[in-house]
């Protein structure tokens, strides 16, 4: 029951926005964001957006695990 | 962005995580003699370790304590009975979600309650239930509420609704529970041995990152705000391990990209228009006091516990350690009747049941280790 889908905004009305999720479309509810614009991710939750997905922070999260990866690789191959 | 998300499940780099989570958990042990006790807090976080095989992976090397997390299984004997009394009277409707549909009552199950004849449908979306009292006017359409931090907001979103419309048709019966009671209620009873926190990614894109700020300054004890990815998970767990190994008490929120400092403001200003708090009763640990929420007296005629009259049984013994697996102090192996008895296809407890509980995740996932 707590693990949100991520979908994305196709069209935005006034509390309501059509989303796509994997392919098939929904309508979800907006009201906890009103400013999200049509193009941008949300996480839905029993049938509403809950909150915006900031792309710039996954790949920041999924770039500094590469970072440290590539860091231990190359330090074993000094050694 | 959908590449991105992907790559939070990407097993290679999940794998590659996961290396590391070991050797930090060796870490520990040659640290301090005995292996980390990490709680995962929700049900949904328990449900993902062990479908992803993480739980499996890391049994030798983190004890992965399931916590109070799971909503259903949380919910006392004496509330779900009431609840699925409701469905007695005559001309209603029961609007649930659907993990609360099998879950045994003294008496029985909704599900039961459905094949008698009862008219009971389960809802993804809360907000359905004002569709389907508009659509019933000479009915009575109840929603059985419950939920933390994540759902009520949804439910609050649902009275908002039954005003603009002005029902008279329509009510919600609330069992809600909030994270921060129910931590503290834990770390003081100091029952369980606890060296850190996975908070869930998504109760805290309500609450926000500071509002676990409690953990640290009241118990010294660190956590990690983790997503539900096999790559956030396994993520969430090193740098968990990394600050204990380093002596070092903080919050990481590792979820960024949902989770702000401050949490979602629009939820909490629902929150706080609709609700009140009140003391709440637990599975296996009893009333906490302010630890869940109920509609204010302002709305009371939507909360239906005012606009019916419940009266129910004997709460129903049985074997189920349900409360005490809750607490952390016991695993579903320790129940007598786990995975004999109690099955999902024939559930004595509702751990057995939801979709996030600890009895259900071990029995699909982690049974043949035992
Ligand atoms: S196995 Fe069944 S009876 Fe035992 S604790 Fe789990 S849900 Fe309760």
């Amino acid at each position: 029951m707590c693990v949100g889908v991520p979908a994305k905004i196709i069209e935005k009305k006034e509390y309501s926005a059509i989303v796509d999720v994997l392919g098939s479309q929904m309508e979800v509810g907006i009201i906890f964001v009103p400013e999200v614009s049509v193009g941008e991710y949300v996480v839905v939750h029993a049938g509403q957006a809950m909150t915006t997905i900031d792309e710039e922070a996954a790949k920041i999260s999924i770039e500094e695990w590469r970072k440290l990866v590539d860091a231990r690789d190359s330090e074993q191959v000094i050694r | 962005m959908q590449e991105t998300l992907n790559r939070l499940s990407d097993k290679n780099l999940a794998i590659e995580i996961l290396n590391e989570v070991i050797s930090e958990a060796k870490k520990f042990k040659d640290l301090h003699g005995r292996k980390p006790a990490i709680m995962e807090v929700c049900g949904s976080h328990t449900m993902s370790l062990a479908r992803t095989g993480l739980k499996r992976v890391l049994k030798d090397h983190i004890n992965l304590i399931s916590g109070p997390g799971c909503p259903v299984c949380v919910t006392d004997q004496q509330s779900i009975d009431s609840m699925i009394e409701l469905s007695n009277g005559e001309n209603r409707i029961i609007c649930t979600f659907g993990d609360m549909i099998r879950i045994p009552g003294s008496k029985k199950s909704l599900f039961e309650a459905k094949t008698e004849g009862k008219d009971i449908r389960v809802l993804y979306s809360p907000t359905d239930s004002i569709r389907i009292a508009e659509e019933n006017p000479d009915k009575e359409v109840i929603f059985l509420g419950i939920g933390f931090e994540t759902t009520i907001p949804i439910l609050g979103v649902v009275i908002k609704l039954a005003e603009e419309k002005n029902l008279n048709n329509f009510s919600m019966w609330v069992t809600t529970k909030l994270v921060e009671p129910i931590l503290r209620a834990l770390l003081d009873s100091g029952e369980v041995m606890l060296d850190g926190f996975l908070l869930p990614g998504h109760v805290s894109i309500v609450l926000g990152e500071d509002q676990y700020s409690y953990i640290v300054d009241d118990y010294g004890i660190s956590s990690v705000i983790s997503g539900f990815e096999p790559v956030e998970m396994a993520r969430g767990l090193y740098k968990l391990l990394n600050l204990l190994n380093n002596n070092e008490k903080s919050i990481i929120n590792d979820h960024k990209c949902m989770v702000s400092k401050s949490g979602n403001l629009h939820a909490q200003n629902i929150l706080k228009t609709y609700f009140k708090e009140v003391d709440e009763v637990w599975r296996g640990i009893g009333v906490i006091p302010n630890s869940g929420l109920d509609i204010k007296d302002e709305y009371k005629k939507y909360n239906a516990k005012n606009k019916f009259e419940i009266t129910i049984g004997e709460v129903r013994k049985t074997k189920c350690k349900c409360g005490d697996i809750l607490k952390g102090l016991a695993t579903p192996e320790d129940c007598p009747v786990f995975s004999k008895g109690c099955t999902p296809a024939n559930p004595i407890g509702p751990c057995m049941v939801s979709s996030e509980g600890t009895c259900a995740a071990h029995y699909q996932y982690m049974r043949e280790l035992y």
